[in-house]
């Protein structure tokens, strides 16, 4: 038997819903359908009158989540794809985000946000929106890369007292197995790292914490050996973790899925250039998706997100300066 | 005295309050002593008090929009909430972060709005939708006020639908005031009167005039009681005319002289008050002491906010997150 990423995302609703009545499920397509990726799968029947469909209303879906959340309930919000909470953007910055610094009172929601892209799904259904929101005060936004923090990240977001954004990756979805769902877990705001190495530090997150290990592992053939942190929360930035691996390694590359312009590599090049200057014996570098929308035929995706081949490229021109 | 005379004082002495307590802020402001825009329900207490007069604070909730000055007061906003947040206030509920109407005091049912309009009636859907599940729904109501600009938003459409859907006891007043800020009904909607479109949503409706406290009374209670009844949302569009711009830094000089001399024209806290008369449910001598009271009241409110701390930047916390991290839940 193993887990997906995505069992683990539907276990830990199931475990939510069981062990805390103010929990429900909020979504598109949820109740009886499952979801459109089954993260819900049977939990309609499971939980009568908690698992709930929705018209297909962002900007209500989330605002409604806040108006619960002030009435005490702990909602989760399926957004179909994170491309569509454009819709809601307005109620998850400006409504959820800005309520606990002016009136006091946390608003705890959180809202999964199926990420990142797969091959033919072209610009619509392929966005990384973790940058977006991690810019806005008021936020936490976390990227599980791993079937174990899938599952536990969850439960603690749920948790909170304040909104996050869960970015779950799809490519992940039914890729990424594992024996069980481990019972040790990191807090969120800590790094980890993924990979041990002494020569580059890759910082990454999400389904590009297993193309980074994967470039990490080709390069073990030339000699080199690369750590790997993943981040798991962009926002908070476990900036610690960063700092003592770039001092280890002396060499950083920062890797995301997300467009180029700022964003998450941004902030972390910028971060450690602030803080760790004296720790770089080569200047940072950022590996992002390219500047264009993400195109749909799979040959053109695959060049436009980073990959294995491409993270090597970067790693050998860091690893040569 | 009948139950109608009492709700009629009750929404009339939030009238006069809002009035007599905007009269106020609009002079502090003409004084610059409140820094940012100070926005008036002038011409709008009538709906407004009516509503908040109608909600029962503790059980219902209201999430009021910009010129709901009279419903708050009459749902139970404390006075000095206004000045405190008007004039910075560490005291006052938004405690200098936030200022003028927006503030609200949510544990109470009373969120408190954005300025992005329409964005208040899914967060009162969802207040709702949390009582269902709670199990504590029965008998309550949610309102919320948009203005006739509001109702050309995707949130407006989003959230009506959605409280339509799943059939929620909420009221939504639609103040049709004529202009949104400068913009006229005739290059905001192309439909008859707004409240066609509740016909869209499969919601009751209803369209008063705002002017008359009398039928904002009627209206409005048949409405929240249809809607506390389990008859689903109802939409109420009041019309009058803002008898103010759209903030005090606007004199409002584009509403032609045809509209301001015309029925929705007319001073809806003068009309109440001969109707008050008029019907017996109050005295002239009584509303003058209760303005004499009301314009004691809003002085101390003044006072009192004035001789309060502001913000001390180098106190403030600067922290928008109530959680400390690593997050280890308890």
């Amino acid at each position: 038997m193993s887990v997906t990423y995505i069992d683990a995302i539907r276990e830990a609703q199931e475990k939510l819903l069981r062990e805390d009545e103010r929990v429900f499920l909020y979504g598109q397509d949820i109740a009886n359908f499952g979801g459109a990726f089954k993260a819900t799968k049977g939990l309609a029947e499971e939980f009568p009158n908690r698992v709930f469909d929705c018209p297909i209303s962002e900007d209500a879906m989330i605002g409604l989540a806040v108006g619960a959340a002030i009435e005490g309930m702990r909602p989760i919000i399926e957004m179909q794809f994170a491309d569509f909470s454009s819709i809601a953007f307005n109620q998850i910055v400006n409504q959820a985000a800005t309520h606990y610094y002016r009136t006091g009172m946390p608003i705890p929601i959180t809202v999964r946000l199926p990420s990142g892209g797969t091959p033919g799904s072209g610009p619509f259904h392929s966005q990384s929106m973790e940058g977006i929101y991690a810019q806005y005060p008021g936020l936490v936004v976390v990227t599980p890369a791993t079937v174990s923090d899938a599952y536990h990240m969850l439960i603690d977001s749920v948790k909170m007292d304040d909104p996050v954004l869960y970015c779950e990756h799809k490519f992940l979805y039914r890729w990424l197995k594992s024996k069980s769902i481990n019972g040790d877990h990191l807090p969120i705001g800590q790094a980890r790292i993924a990979r041990p190495g002494k020569h580059a530090s890759v910082v990454t997150y999400s389904a590009m914490v297993h193309e980074a290990v994967r470039a990490a592992d080709r390069l073990q053939a030339d000699g080199w050996e690369i750590e790997v942190v993943d981040l798991r929360s962009v926002k908070p930035l476990d900036l610690d973790t960063v700092l003592a691996s770039v001092a280890r390694t002396g060499r950083l590359l920062a890797v995301g899925e997300a467009f180029p312009w700022g964003g998450v590599t941004a902030e972390v090049v910028a971060r450690v250039t602030e803080e760790g200057f004296h720790l770089l014996d080569a200047p940072p570098q950022r590996l992002n998706a390219r500047d264009t929308p993400v195109p749909y035929h799979p040959k053109l995706w695959a060049a436009h997100r980073p990959t294995p081949e491409s993270i090597c490229d970067a790693l050998r021109k860091l690893l040569l300066f | 005295m009948s139950l109608d005379g009492e709700f009629l004082r009750s929404a009339f002495r939030s009238m006069l309050k809002a009035r007599i307590l905007e009269n106020k802020l609009s002079s502090l402001y003409k004084a610059g002593k409140i820094v940012g825009g100070v926005y008036l329900g002038k011409g709008q207490e009538a709906i407004s008090g009516s509503l908040g007069t109608a909600l029962v604070q503790g059980k219902d909730c209201f999430a009021p929009l910009i010129r709901d000055q009279a419903g708050r007061t009459a749902f139970g906003e404390p006075l000095i909430d206004c000045t405190r947040t008007y004039l910075g206030s560490v005291e006052g509920p938004m405690k200098g972060r936030d200022g003028n109407i927006h503030r609200g005091r949510p544990e109470m049912g009373m969120p408190a709005m954005i300025s992005h309009l329409g964005a208040q009636v899914p967060v009162i859907a969802g207040m709702l939708f949390a009582k269902r599940l709670k199990g504590t729904l029965e008998g309550c109501v949610g309102a919320t006020s948009v203005g006739d600009g509001a109702t050309s938003t995707g949130a407006f459409h989003e959230g009506l639908n959605l409280a339509a859907v799943e059939k929620l006891p909420m009221v939504v007043v639609v103040a049709n005031n004529q202009f949104a800020y400068s913009t006229p009904n005739s290059r905001q909607f192309a439909c008859g009167d707004l409240v066609e479109r509740a016909k869209g949503y499969g919601i009751g409706g209803f369209s008063v005039d705002g002017t008359d406290l009398l039928e904002c009374a009627s209206v409005v209670r048949e409405a929240v009681r249809l809607a506390r009844e389990g008859g689903g949302p109802q939409m109420i569009v009041a019309h009058l005319l803002r008898l103010s711009g759209h903030g005090e830094h606007d004199d409002g000089s584009y509403v032609p002289g045809n509209a301001k001399a015309g029925h929705y024209g007319r001073d809806c806290v003068e009309v109440a008050m001969r109707q008050l008369v008029d019907g017996g449910y109050a005295t002239v001598d009584e509303i003058l002491a209760w303005q004499e009271e009301t314009a004691e009241e809003v002085q101390k409110a003044v006072a009192q906010a004035h001789q309060e701390a502001v913000p001390d930047p180098y106190k403030e916390d600067w922290t928008a997150l109530s959680t400390k991290f690593p997050y280890i839940p308890s």
